[in-house]
């Protein structure tokens, strides 16, 4: 038997491709999704065997080169966020198309409860959309045999597989034992089916009605996968189907095993055959998913059932969030533990800009002219660590989205009479969507002033590379920016005269401007001092 | 036997090195371990935590439940009463006494401290003062545990001095003998 190691559930994913033979990962950070690329970087495995692992420039990107290495015969594996689906959702969707050839697995990790993230989407949506199966691991060791698995399945089927995580399963650590064989990496090999990957209509007619087929065989091998099991209790009063991680909090409320009979769901489409055998036992059931009510919603239907299928539509389960040990013991009718009562002294501590952080000198000279000389101008920001310039002292920006919305919404706005128009984003978002609002900018000629506060990495996720490093200024004068509206500032307090002299400027120059603002991210420039 | 820790503090503080130590020594004794961790947005200077749970019997939950909480481990006072609806009603608070400012609310220290004799079994100590008195002024989290030690039923501290050395190994000889000589120091001013 192989060692006994502690892993994230990030970490059990990534360990299972690396053993499952993977070829490449394709991701772009964000929480909680990147320790499963960071893993594959620092692992030995990875050196030995030529694995590609660089971050790539976003979601869509990643789907993209991960879907070329499928069809080169190889394994990949994509790795994002939940709203990183958005942004690859067109190839996402195509992939189903066209199949995969080398095992395609599809990592998206979940945050309810908005840890660090702007909705609670739930990616097993995804699966029903495009006609993917969805692996949902309940724990660290199920994440490292699922992810094995899922390559496994992904090439048998010719289908990628969606591998989906929340944040409690991404981020908590436990012991894995992993497999003594390390599968050998795939030799480059052509589709047999090479029609399917060129989705001209003559073709993905034909495909479509093959993939409907393939889906409705998904969801008899998710009756018979040993990652879904019906297990008997002696009390028929009620039933419980379990989905993913919402398992274990289901069994923390009985140590001595639960006395209903149990659904335990991780592995979809979800497996009707089995709730029906549920059914027949018991007259209620109660289900218990982490993310939003997709089984619930899909057992309820339209029209009365003479089962009573209770959750959190009808709130028998808090409504929306992160599920915990104790919502599911309130569901479950037992009572609260005891304990004391809440502190009546406590101040909230919200996350904040770090001491010394570039992005706080960049607002403050900002705030210094917009406040004074332009009270109508509106600051529409991004996703990154300078969304935290909206909380006091900077209240500095207006709106915050998406991933590139800053530079779009801000032309949108521009157009619509909004003066001064200030776009705010950080370089690694720049690269990841913000380019092509940029051009867009250009191709316009709109009065806005657009900001890249370039900390020269990706921070907010703990400093990955970020794609542009040292070429900001040369992108944007390739996508037709006027050099001379092409500004670089030092973010420091004593640049703050000069800073707010080229903001005023560019403010009143009536075209695209762009001003960056750059200076090293305060953490990983103390990491570089201490090498 | 089962023993539910939550670990407290300010990102940044470095809750997570105490975590490392504990989960290294429970890994070496073969016992079940779960340490729900928290990444990304949460820790630019926000309140962070860790559920650390260890046991002889298999764990479900990566969470602790409300009232099941065997010890609050705290680097912040705030923070340490920030859980305390997680604490069983024969639970521990180790927490350091000295606060970390960076909000503009924070409350008078005299009604922290209040509530927290108001609990029935805290241990509260000056982490930095102890570690700079023996001379390691770095190692303020490793006071903290061997105050820890003291009622951590489940790991001797001799299990976690082992752990220390493991994990602080290939930083050097010096380094491993500062960080036990902290341990050691939190240990002895937990039982006076």
């Amino acid at each position: 038997m192989a060692d006994k190691q502690l892993l994230l559930g990030d970490e059990a994913v990534a360990l299972g491709a690396l053993h499952a033979g993977l070829s490449g990962v394709y991701a772009y950070p964000g929480t909680p999704s990147t320790e499963i690329t960071e893993y594959i970087q620092g692992h030995p495995l990875t050196r030995e065997r030529h694995v590609h692992d660089h971050w790539t420039a976003n979601e869509k990107t990643a789907m993209e080169g991960a879907l070329g290495m499928s069809y080169a015969g190889k394994r990949a594996l994509v790795c994002m966020k939940h709203v990183g689906m958005n942004v690859c959702a067109d190839p996402l969707m195509g992939s189903a198309m066209t199949g995969a050839n080398g095992g395609l697995v599809v990592a998206a990790c979940d945050d309810p409860s908005m840890h660090s993230s702007q909705n609670e989407q739930d990616s097993r949506f995804w699966g029903t959309f495009g006609m993917m199966p969805v692996f949902e691991p309940s724990n660290q060791q199920e994440a490292y045999d699922m992810t094995r698995a899922a390559y496994d399945y992904s090439e048998e089927n010719g289908i990628p597989v969606i591998m989906r995580l929340t944040t409690r399963m991404a981020h908590s650590r436990a012991v894995v034992t992993p497999d003594d064989e390390i599968r050998p990496q795939n030799e480059l090999h052509y589709p047999e089916h090479p029609k399917r990957w060129v989705t001209l209509p003559v073709n993905a007619r034909v495909r479509n009605r093959e993939l409907i087929k393939l889906y409705a065989k998904c969801e008899e091998d998710a009756a018979k996968s040993r990652f879904n099991s019906l297990t008997d209790g002696p009390d028929h009063s009620k039933g419980i189907i379990a989905c993913g991680i919402a398992y274990n909090y289901l069994m923390e409320n009985y140590p001595d095993g639960c006395p209903y009979p149990v659904l335990k769901v991780s592995q979809y489409p979800f497996p009707r055959e089995l709730a029906l055998t549920l059914a027949a036992m018991v007259p209620t059931i109660l289900v218990l998913e982490e993310g939003q009510p997709l089984v619930e919603n899909q057992l309820r239907g339209v029209f009365p059932s003479k089962i009573k299928i209770v959750g959190r539509i009808d709130n028998t389960v808090v409504r929306d969030g992160e599920l915990s040990p104790d919502d599911v013991r309130k569901a479950l009718g037992l009572p609260a533990l005891p304990t004391f009562a809440p502190s009546q002294v406590l101040a909230p501590r919200p996350p904040a800009l770090c001491m010394g952080c570039g992005h706080r000198d960049f607002y403050t000279a900002l705030n210094n002219v917009l406040k004074k000389d332009y009270p109508t101008a509106r600051v529409f920001s991004d996703i990154g660590c300078y969304t935290l310039g909206y909380m006091a002292p900077f209240n500095a920006i207006h709106t915050c989205v998406e991933m590139g919305a800053s530079f779009t919404m801000a032309q949108g706005a521009a157009y619509s009479g909004t003066w001064p128009a200030v776009g705010v984003l950080g370089d690694s978002t720049f690269t990841h969507s913000g380019m092509t609002g940029l051009l867009d900018a250009v191709n316009a000629d709109a009065d806005v002033v657009l900001c890249i506060s370039d900390n020269l990495t990706t921070a907010m996720t703990g400093g990955q590379d970020s794609a542009g490093t040292g070429r900001i200024e040369a992108i944007c004068a390739g996508l037709g920016v006027d050099p001379a509206h092409i500004r670089t500032i030092v973010p420091l307090p004593k640049n703050y005269p000069d800073m707010e002299k080229v903001i005023r400027e560019e403010i009143e120059y009536h075209g695209v401007s762009v001003i960056v603002c750059r200076r090293e991210c305060i953490q990983t420039a103390r990491r570089h001092a201490k090498k | 036997m089962k023993q539910d820790i939550i670990l407290a503090g300010v990102g940044g503080q470095g809750i997570l090195s105490i975590a490392t130590v504990i989960g290294s020594a429970a890994l070496e004794q073969g016992l079940h371990l779960k340490q729900a961790e928290v990444h990304g947005m949460s820790q630019r200077g926000g309140d962070v935590q860790s559920n650390l749970r260890l046991s002889s019997d298999p764990i479900h939950s990566d969470l602790i439940p409300r009232g099941a909480a065997d010890l609050i481990v705290s680097l912040e006072p705030m923070e340490a009463l920030r859980y305390v609806p997680y604490l069983a009603p024969q639970g521990w608070i180790i927490t350091n006494t000295v606060p970390f400012v960076n909000i503009p609310d924070y409350p008078p220290m005299e009604s922290v401290m209040a509530e927290l004799d108001k609990l029935p079994r805290v241990i509260a100590i000056e982490v930095d003062a102890i570690a700079k008195e023996v001379g390691s002024p770095r190692s303020a989290n490793m006071v903290l545990l061997g105050a820890t030690a003291a009622v951590l039923g489940i790991l001797e501290p001799d299990k976690l001095r082992d752990g220390i050395r493991r994990i602080f190994g290939r930083k050097g000889e010096e380094i491993v003998e500062a960080n036990i000589k902290a341990f050691d120091a939190g240990l002895a001013s937990a039982k006076k």
